[in-house]
């Protein structure tokens, strides 16, 4: 009511926030401060300062190629998360209470599954005696086994299982807000659904498709477990790079090197997306 | 003039629509089917379809003696999901009450570093906490895992109880104020169980994603305090081993159970996609 109650109400409240800060300054601002200097380090016990790793790791072609491998996977899968998303969201709007109860639970499942259990699902499903090519095989779509683990295609295909539900959820729940009646209007008026959806349902949905998008490229690029398990050997990206620099050859700074980039990086692509949802809405 | 009639063109879009939407519902809902139905293969290989069922994986993996790594496994990560997801539904429900309703610049501020491990690459944030605690001198141990996964998990309790305060009319405190009920009353009786069901949701998300957590359980763990998925992964990674299908296909009931459950509890699913 008053403005110096609730203001005073606020003032006592405010520390309750204090818990959760001081762990969040003590267990998450602490170590990333830790890892930043560790990168500049000259060995792993924060000794001396040097730029060598930073020199080693942006003078070498081939681990800007995994910077760059790393930031193409994730673009990659959120396009091909979105062509897959918007049109189970479409018949989500579309559907009664009762389906709609099936469609949740079918996007919720993959999502509360142990991502080492999907992946380990799509294995069986991509290797060369797997589910996929037994189907082509069967259906005389191919005469050779394809090859699908160890592939750019095959890690796309497993990502988007376990990305899509960080799609769907924001953009249902934004397309659910959209008056039914604007496409009405629009059909009404000799649009095709084509045109509709171009015209009406794309650019109001916007708003939950950049929130959706954000987290699956922030998700897509550091899924360590998939990266490595379906990627292989073959495959590099800057989580398994990091694992490797840090658990196998001891290298910390280099290893603080890469996950301050792979930060930086994600930090960069999120904030990409966000500026698009701000243009969006001021050119809507 | 009410609807137009369909020409090719619409048909066109409903038929491309529809396709891919059965295939994308496809590649959700597939490989845990499969997953499911190999883990009852009679066989020593992960097949699809199995050649025949049984039930010898799952009796592999309750096995005492041979299985005894998954236990203790299992046992850890349970011991950390609970532990983790008890401090964090605590620190976060503070959090969420004192940062709602509140404008100030600040005060966004902190919602968005509260929530930002949501969105920071948790592969960087469990190599940055091995390297702190190792300079601070610090032994792997489950304390260790414990504090790694608040981080990782009080955001999605935060997020829900935040977004339950907002339904929180703010007349039922004063209400409450004026007929004389303290402010620790008041917040037991009024202000808990309101929010109780966005607490019980985001705990349990959050609790899901500490029994999945990778990331930070990949660089604190060791042979001593092995942890499950880590463990599975060193499964999947050496043998193909069909003991992971049966793991896979018990932690999915599991969790099927859970949904379920919560469901009828909280209203998970409209929460989830809130």
């Amino acid at each position: 009511m008053s403005g110096a109650a609730t203001s005073e109400t606020a003032g006592v409240e405010w520390r309750l926030a204090a818990p959760l800060g001081l762990t969040y300054l003590a267990f998450f601002a602490a170590p990333l401060l830790i890892l930043l200097v560790m990168s500049f380090s000259v060995d792993d016990n924060l000794g001396g300062f040097s730029l060598a790793a930073w020199a080693k790791f942006w003078g070498d072609p081939f681990y800007r190629g995994v910077v760059w491998d790393t930031l193409r996977l994730g673009l990659v899968t959120v396009a091909m998360t979105t062509l897959f998303a918007y049109p189970i969201a479409l018949l989500f709007i579309a559907s009664g209470p009762g389906l709609q109860r099936l469609l949740l639970f079918i996007v919720l499942l993959p999502l509360l599954t142990s991502v080492v259990i999907r992946t380990f699902a799509w294995i069986a499903i991509l290797s060369r005696e797997g589910v996929l090519n037994q189907a082509l095989l069967a259906l005389g779509l191919t005469t050779a086994p394809l090859n699908l683990l160890q592939t750019e295609l095959g890690l796309v295909i497993a990502l988007m299982q376990i990305e899509m539900p960080l799609m769907l959820l924001p953009l249902i729940t934004v397309m659910q807000q959209i008056d039914p009646s604007l496409s009405d209007a629009s059909r009404a008026l000799g649009g095709s659904k084509w045109r509709t959806f171009r015209k009406v349902i794309l650019p109001l949905s916007l708003p939950g498709w950049i929130a959706g998008a954000t987290l699956v490229f922030a998700s897509a690029t550091t899924a360590f477990i998939s990266q490595t398990v379906i990627g292989g050997a073959r495959l590099v990206y800057l989580p398994t790079l990091i694992w490797q620099q840090a658990m196998v050859v001891y290298n910390w700074p280099f290893a603080a090197v890469a996950s301050v980039t792979l930060l930086v990086a994600v930090l960069a692509g999120v904030s990409l997306f966000a500026m698009l949802g701000r243009f969006a809405r001021t050119t809507a | 003039m009410t609807r137009q009639l369909n020409t090719p063109m619409d048909r066109g879009y409903s038929l491309v629509m529809g396709t891919l939407a059965v295939i994308g519902l496809g590649i959700l809902i597939v490989p845990v089917i499969i997953v499911l139905l190999s883990s009852f293969t009679s066989s020593t290989v992960l097949k699809f379809p199995p050649p025949g069922f049984s039930l010898r994986w799952y009796e592999a993996l309750l096995d005492p003696v041979r299985s005894r790594h998954v236990h203790v496994a299992l046992s850890n990560s349970l011991w950390v999901a609970l532990s983790a997801t008890a401090l964090a539904a605590i620190l976060a429900t503070l959090a969420a009450l004192a940062l709602n309703r509140v404008s100030r610049p600040s005060a966004r501020a902190l919602e968005a570093g509260f929530l930002s491990p949501l969105i920071l690459p948790g592969l960087a944030f469990g190599l940055a906490t091995l390297m702190y605690f190792s300079i601070l001198g610090f032994r792997p141990s489950l304390n260790l895992l414990i504090a790694g996964h608040i981080v990782v998990i009080a955001p999605f309790i935060f997020r829900t109880t935040l977004a339950s305060l907002t339904q929180l009319d703010p007349a039922l405190h004063e209400s409450s104020a004026s007929l004389g009920a303290g402010r620790l009353y008041t917040f037991r009786r009024i202000t808990l169980p309101i929010i109780a069901p966005g607490i019980a949701a985001g705990a349990f998300l959050a609790f899901v994603a500490s029994m999945d957590n990778v990331p930070v359980s990949l660089f604190l763990s060791n042979a001593r305090t092995n942890m499950l998925p880590i463990r599975m992964w060193g499964m999947m990674e050496t043998t193909l081993d069909v003991r992971v299908a049966a793991m896979s296909g018990a932690l999915i009931v599991v969790v099927l159970v859970l949904m379920i459950v919560m469901d009828r509890l909280t209203n998970l699913t409209r929460r989830m996609s809130m």
